[in-house]
């Protein structure tokens, strides 16, 4: 049978002063591993977030993103009227040819200067989006050079609010109102006109396609239409599918989270090392009466590993508790899918605070695995004639 | 009715290497201790005294020779046998009490119930009534820190008796006390041999607590001296 655990919380909290660097270590690693994992988290969430399974995406054939993707005008006429495509009460067919612009402009507080997507979009590219709502002014008038911009990112550009202009291309826009994206990749955006955005910016061709399917099976049927289609070198997919695909961004920011919390866990591996060979070195008596009154090497082995497990479990938890002002704070960092601008939040799931904490469980039962080697080992006359 | 020997020690030699020596701490001892005595081994540091107690005990073993403690012999366990056999079979005292500090006069007791397969209530029953005949059942739930070293050795006496071993062994009980205080827990000792038939072996430099022994043992060079009877 083990040790009591009482025993263990005990002498944790008896020697407080000691372990206190070591909790305060492994909470810094597993604050640092929590933090950097929740803006992967929160990069894939706003992408993984984004979109409506009723609709569908066309892109060019080979484009992994709508920003590597051309969709030429001939091409817009001969799909939009196909069956498989919903239509509203006039008979217009749900479709958004959308044009996607970077331009660079300038940060708040002379910050710089960064790319922003400008996303020209088809008057029926607002309803065919209901997840974006307008919380400031009004939507952009078609053919006039008016913008949208998302909340999100007016907080972080000048010239973002309601009434403000900028110039792009030659051009001077407005601002006419700002929208929420509820969390999505559209709080990265500007919204425009399509057929303005492809005036100022001169582009011949759209980025992509949206379109609303007039059903499941249609949906189904109208991926299937342009797969089959060999006159199109284009090809369709869901649109939420579309948007999880677009998680590269988050890969190295996953890698860089992954490779720092490795080499800071060495540190506090050996930090939880150092306190659980103190705590052996101190009660080697006291592990010698274990041994004598008739505890197993075994029990005293599994004791210290249950020790520097709870110290650093102890650590873990201060960790996530001093990330958590984070969660919801809202940053930015340059897409690799757009090379822009992409606004995100730190998302501390409880997924996320678990992993935490078993990522301090192990760093204290690696810590503590030598010292407890060493106490089950005690030869047990020396260890009662320790002072 | 013949006497029945708890301990049968025969021809027990033990060897310690230090450096390139032998050093003899135990020279051939043979010795027979019966069911309910109260034995105490005297003699000069060095003369064997504590590593006779620890061969007896099971936490240390011989060279050669044999050690039989109810029957058993001792050197013949593994390792967690012995463990085992110790928990079972022998109560523990310390000079420096060797209480968890940690953990409450109560749990100090109760330790060596949680290797038995007594149940919460049992442990609790059994843990208590030690305590109560130590005369500390109401500082159960007081930390060593908080009692005096009279008060500590009796808490260690209750952990000793908890699992009821036939054999209680005690080294140098009463080093650490003061006078008042080393005859109180000397008194229970002696009655544990003398009421409840527990055979206790002290090692003790002290001849006041050898005193209280049923009978004394000299060592010296690791032989025995010719045996002093004190009470039947």
């Amino acid at each position: 049978m083990a040790l009591p655990i009482t025993y263990n919380l005990r002498n944790v909290v008896l020697r407080w002063r000691a372990t206190l660097a070591t909790v305060l270590g492994v909470a810094l690693v597993v604050a640092v591993y929590v933090l950097v994992q929740s803006l992967a988290v929160g990069l894939e969430k706003s992408s993984g977030n984004t979109g409506d399974p009723r609709n569908v995406m066309i892109v060019r054939k080979g484009a992994t993103a709508e920003s590597s993707s051309q969709v030429t005008r001939a091409q817009l006429r001969l799909i939009q009227y196909w069956p498989e495509i919903a239509r509203d009460d006039a008979g217009r067919p749900l479709l958004s040819a959308d044009v996607l612009v970077l331009i660079n402009l300038p940060r708040r507080e002379d910050n710089g200067e960064a790319n922003v997507l400008v996303r020209g979009i088809s008057p029926v590219g607002i309803p065919l989006r209901p997840q974006v709502t307008l919380v400031g002014g009004r939507w952009f008038t078609p053919g006039k050079r008016e913008v949208v911009v998302s909340r999100r990112l007016a907080a972080r550009f000048a010239n973002f609010e309601i009434g403000d202009s900028f110039s792009s291309g030659g051009r001077t826009l407005t601002v006419v109102g700002q929208m929420d994206g509820q969390r999505s990749a559209f709080d990265s955006e500007v919204w425009m006109d399509g057929d303005e955005a492809r005036s100022i910016f001169d582009r011949e061709f759209y980025s992509s396609l949206l379109v609303r399917a007039t059903d499941d099976a249609g949906r189904a049927a109208l991926i299937e239409r342009i797969e089959g289609d060999k006159r199109l070198p284009v090809r369709g997919l869901e649109e939420t599918k579309y948007y999880a695909a677009q998680t590269m961004t988050a890969m190295p920011i996953k890698i860089l989270g992954n490779l720092l919390a490795t080499a800071m866990s060495i540190g506090a591996v050996f930090a939880a090392m150092n306190t659980m060979y103190a705590s052996v070195a101190s009660r080697t008596r006291e592990i010698g009466t274990l041994r004598v009154l008739g505890f197993r090497r075994r029990t005293i082995l599994l004791c210290i590993i249950i020790e520097g497990g709870f110290l650093a479990l102890l650590g873990g938890a201060v960790g996530c508790l001093l990330s958590l002002p984070m969660h919801g704070y809202s940053t930015g960092t340059i897409s690799f899918e757009t090379f822009s601008e992409t606004v995100f939040e730190f998302r501390i799931t409880p997924w996320l605070a678990a992993q935490g904490l078993l990522f301090s469980v192990i760093v204290g039962v690696v810590g503590s695995l030598l010292p407890a080697l060493r106490a089950s080992r005690l030869p047990v006359i020396a260890a009662l004639k320790s002072l | 009715m013949p006497v029945e020997n708890i301990v049968s020690i025969r021809q027990l030699t033990k060897l310690y290497r230090q450096g390139e020596i032998d050093v003899t701490a135990l020279n051939g001892i043979s010795l027979d201790i019966p069911r309910g005595e109260f034995l105490a081994l005297m003699g000069p540091s060095g003369s064997g005294k504590s590593t006779l107690l620890h061969i007896i005990a099971g936490v240390d073993r011989p060279t050669e020779g044999e050690c039989r403690v109810q029957g058993q012999d001792v050197a013949q366990l593994s390792e967690s046998q012995l463990a085992d056999w110790r928990n079972q079979n022998v109560g523990f005292v310390f000079q420096s009490f060797n209480l968890i500090p940690v953990l409450t006069a109560f749990e100090n007791v109760e330790l060596p119930l949680l290797l038995t397969r007594l149940n919460r209530r049992e442990r609790r029953t059994q843990a208590l009534t030690a305590l109560d005949l130590v005369g500390l059942a109401d500082r159960a739930h007081h930390t060593p820190r908080q009692l005096s070293g009279g008060q500590e050795q009796r808490v260690a006496i209750a952990r000793a008796l908890v699992t009821d071993p036939t054999l209680i062994v005690a080294d140098e009980p009463t080093g650490n006390l003061d006078s008042n205080s080393a005859a109180e827990v000397l008194g229970i000792l002696q009655a544990l041999s003398r009421t409840a038939a527990k055979t206790v072996i002290m090692v003790t430099h002290d001849p006041k607590a050898a005193a209280f022994a049923s009978r004394v043992i000299h060592l010296e060079k690791g032989e025995l001296l010719p045996t002093e009877e004190r009470r039947p």
